[in-house]
């Protein structure tokens, strides 16, 4: 083991760390933006929900690997372009969130909605200050996943040659390195530990009336 | 050559190292690892669902193994592995590893969490009718949950399928090949043209799953009426809990 590989190289660790960081969020953050509206449409048409929650479930099976190489013949994009790598993610995020949000707004009481709608709320008033809040901890549940998962999944493109912690792996195999193996598997799971309680405590501030709970 | 010249040009189609062939490794290699996993998953979340114990462990196991990056993992292993084994072993025994790692805590889960979801009243009910502990394990708590124990197997064989491709990367057979030869040779074509038979082959085997699942689940456990939204998040949870992804 040489530990001053790790200060040598303390640098290009950074910048990896926040490609990787560029890489999980971006994805995550579009998918939970799309998802919520795709899972509103499988919740009030329920004709929809097996289309929308299946067809969306359907593309999670496709292994990471192959979609980070087929999505630039789909897009026209080159294969090296991290975009491919952002996109991939999206559909696995949107992939994973529909099903929570259809089922998280399905577990909103229809008295609570009555009420709502009783007391002058618009329907999409309905939908922003009484559905989707109550909705927050089965969505933000299924986002904890998404984003641990996600982290782990990016690793995945330096198989490819896209930059960024998984580059480590592929580095210390190729130099028959452990440290740069260790210090990205350590830094991955770091990543993952601190969004996950990032994201708890962000589940505290959006449902204050639920201290108690689970989350 | 572009990806459609490169799947109908017949000497892909046939001797070693052709579709097939890599396909009917990465199958092989996958059911391997597979059984290999519900050896060891099943009975243990068959005693944890039966008696309560350890569910954290379960917990702690499924989102540690989500978080870790496979391709880390491998390659770690490999590095560490390869010198014992001189030949071929050296990369087969490690990813062998990974990808039996990888799938335990999905059926492990599965079959617990599949348990202790059974109404408790059921169980009662089956032993004050004389059931002993190993009628309501067999008899009782299996059927009961072999839905939830069946989504662990698919989650488990999705992780496998899809790891294993990546563990083309040191040197292993699969169609994860076609991937990491066609990368080193700029060969886009190929690359292109193995991962869209891998793709189709993992969406084949879920397809084939969810016709399992419909086919062979008892019709008494089969949700045709609208339940508790409540029980169904707690479902989707459990559902959702089961797959990590690589």
């Amino acid at each position: 083991m040489r530990l001053d590989w790790i200060i040598n190289n303390a640098g290009e660790i950074w910048d990896l760390t926040l490609s990787h960081l560029w890489l999980t969020l971006l994805p995550t953050l579009i998918g939970l933006i799309l998802s919520i509206p795709l899972g509103y449409l499988a919740f009030t048409y329920r004709r929809s929900y097996t289309f929308i929650v299946g067809g969306t479930s359907l593309f999670y099976t496709i292994p990471s690997l192959a979609l980070f190489i087929l999505l630039p013949k789909v897009m026209g994009t080159k294969i090296l372009d991290p975009i491919n790598i952002v996109v991939a993610l999206v559909i696995y995020t949107i992939a994973l969130l529909v099903r929570l949000v259809a089922d998280g707004l399905d577990s909103v009481s229809p008295d609570v909605v009555k009420a709502a709608q009783g007391i002058g709320f618009t329907r999409l008033q309905t939908f922003f200050k009484i559905q989707l809040p109550i909705s927050v901890p089965a969505i933000l549940s299924g986002l904890r996943v998404v984003v641990v998962s996600n982290i782990s999944i990016v690793t995945m493109a330096a198989v490819i040659g896209v930059a960024q912690l998984g580059s480590l792996f592929t580095m210390g195999f190729t130099r028959r390195l452990f440290v740069p193996i260790v210090v990205g598997l350590i830094v991955c799971l770091l990543l993952a530990l601190i969004l996950d309680r990032l994201l708890v405590l962000l589940g505290k501030v959006l449902t204050p009336w639920s201290q108690k709970g689970a989350l | 050559m572009d990806i459609f010249g490169w799947l109908t040009d017949p000497a892909n189609w046939s001797g070693p190292g052709s579709i097939p062939f890599q396909a009917g490794m990465h199958l092989l290699y996958s059911l391997i690892a597979l059984l290999v996993a519900a050896v060891i998953a099943v009975p243990l979340g068959m005693f944890i669902g039966h008696t309560g114990k350890g569910e954290s462990l379960i917990m702690g196991s499924v989102n540690a193994m989500r978080a870790l990056p496979t391709l880390g993992l491998l390659i770690l292993l490999v590095l560490m592995i390869a010198p014992v084994f001189g030949s071929n072993l050296a990369f087969v025994i490690p990813s062998l590893i990974v990808l039996v790692l990888l799938a335990i805590p999905p059926i492990l889960s599965g079959v617990a969490s599949g348990i202790r979801a059974i109404d408790r009243s059921v169980i009662d009910a089956a032993r004050g009718m004389g059931f002993s502990t190993a009628q309501i394990v067999w008899k009782i708590e299996m059927p009961c949950a072999f839905p939830l124990t069946l989504s662990g197997v698919r989650g488990a064989t999705l992780q496998i399928v899809s790891t294993a491709t990546v563990a083309a990367y040191v040197s292993l057979d699969g169609l994860g090949r076609f991937i990491i030869d066609g990368r080193a040779a700029n060969d886009y074509a190929e690359m292109a043209g193995g991962a869209l038979v891998l793709a189709v082959l993992a969406v084949l085997l879920e397809l084939g799953f969810a016709g399992l699942g419909k086919l062979i689940v008892s019709p008494g456990l089969t949700r045709r009426i609208r339940v508790k939204p409540s029980a169904q998040i707690e479902e989707t949870e459990t559902k959702i809990m089961s797959v990590a992804r690589a």
